[in-house]
């Protein structure tokens, strides 16, 4: 499933932002994730577990934040929120002009510990090493 | 040692989405009006563009990328019918991505081309995440596969621009309704161009070729 290569590219981005903030260990990375996104989240996580061994992000816990789907209609150009699928104005009836929210596959925030002087030489500078997603 | 919390947002396939307006670029710049056409396994991807070379033959220059777990039959198929392929195995990934476009863009030659098919790996789900660069998503739905398609796979039918509804020679020996699907594909995007086709017998086949034809064309007028 595609949901690996989705997990890896959160643990280059998530790596590359902690050895640039200094972290020696990545506790949490927060994502959101949008209702339409074709992700499986506990995939995303049981695939984030097996990459990220022997990396600072080890253990780290994935906490996925759903966004939901809105759009904005082609005709009164409101926004309504995309239920069961149905991408028409729930005013007009008129079908949706673009999607607002809902496609996110975004890294927000990651968590972790600083180093300590001492071991400020666990922060190799080539943080990518999968460049070709 | 300290606790610290970093906001960084960013999104998370951007590497993808850098390699798919990188092709965007290849392909405005020689002229070329790239489709990735999609479906699950089986429902007639190769046949509706096999149908579709013979049609456009002398009308329309084509080249086809054909994405697929392991073997090179597809490409041979195409190859046959005098078009240029390039086979790319995913070797058991799911969806192709905008690096193995870029890879399999160096080994075709790309002068006079206008038309550039991408046939992605059969599956309804994996493939919609990831843009290759190209200007339009085209999807593929076989009546045997069932009317509650749609609403199970909502991303791939709310991405396409063109729906085609296959094997409708099958029909009577199914239970499928197309005003279901009609319905279901409506409701996700009102926008849709649906066709209704039959790579076996060539019904509906002249309602597709001059869509696409039309988008050929216009994308080369601009
Ligand atoms: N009856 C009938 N069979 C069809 C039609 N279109 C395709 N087929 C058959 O369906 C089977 C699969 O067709 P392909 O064109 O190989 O499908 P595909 O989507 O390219 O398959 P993959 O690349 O393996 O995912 C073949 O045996 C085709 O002959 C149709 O309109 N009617
Ligand atoms: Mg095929
Ligand atoms: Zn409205």
């Amino acid at each position: 499933m595609h949901e690996m290569a989705i997990a890896q590219s959160v643990l280059d981005i998530a790596k590359q932002e902690g050895y640039r903030h200094g972290l020696r260990r990545i506790s949490m990375i927060r994502l959101q994730v949008g209702a339409l996104a074709a992700v499986v989240p506990d995939s995303l996580k049981f695939c984030f577990e097996m990459l990220s061994r022997d990396t600072i992000a080890a253990g780290a816990v994935l906490q996925i934040e759903s966004v939901p789907v809105v759009a904005r209609c082609s005709a009164c150009r409101e926004l309504f929120e995309v239920e069961n699928h149905v991408f028409l104005c729930p005013q007009c009836d008129e079908p949706a002009l673009e999607l607002v929210s809902g496609r996110e596959l975004s890294l927000t925030s990651i968590e972790g510990e600083t180093g300590d002087s001492n071991d400020a030489d666990e922060n190799p500078s080539g943080a990518q090493h999968s460049a070709g997603q | 040692m300290t606790q610290m919390k970093i906001p960084v947002v960013r999104n998370i396939l951007q590497a993808n989405d850098r390699l798919a307006d990188a092709n965007r670029k290849v392909f405005d710049g020689a002229g070329i009006f790239a489709i990735n056409l999609m479906s699950s396994p089986g429902a007639g991807k190769t046949s509706l563009l096999e149908k579709t070379i013979d049609a456009l033959a002398g009308r329309i220059k084509m080249a086809v990328i054909e994405g697929d777990l392991q073997s090179d039959f597809d490409a041979e198929r195409i190859q046959r019918k005098g078009v240029q392929a390039v086979q790319i195995n995913t070797e058991g990934g799911c969806h192709l991505d905008g690096n193995m476009i870029q890879m399999a863009l160096e080994a075709l030659e790309l002068r006079d081309v206008e038309l550039l098919v991408i046939e992605n790996v059969g599956n309804l789900v994996c493939p919609a995440e990831f843009n290759l660069g190209e200007h339009e998503k085209v999807m593929i739905l076989s009546v045997t596969e069932g009317h509650d398609k749609p609403l199970k796979y909502p991303l791939m039918f709310q991405l396409c621009s063109a729906l085609l509804i296959n094997k409708i020679d099958l029909l009577p020996y199914t239970d499928c309704d197309i005003d279901v699907i009609r319905s279901s594909a409506r409701q996700l995007n009102a926008n849709q161009a649906i066709f209704e086709i039959s790579c076996r017998t060539g019904d509906g086949l002249p309602e597709w070729l001059d869509w696409l034809e039309a988008k050929v064309r216009s994308s080369r007028g601009k």
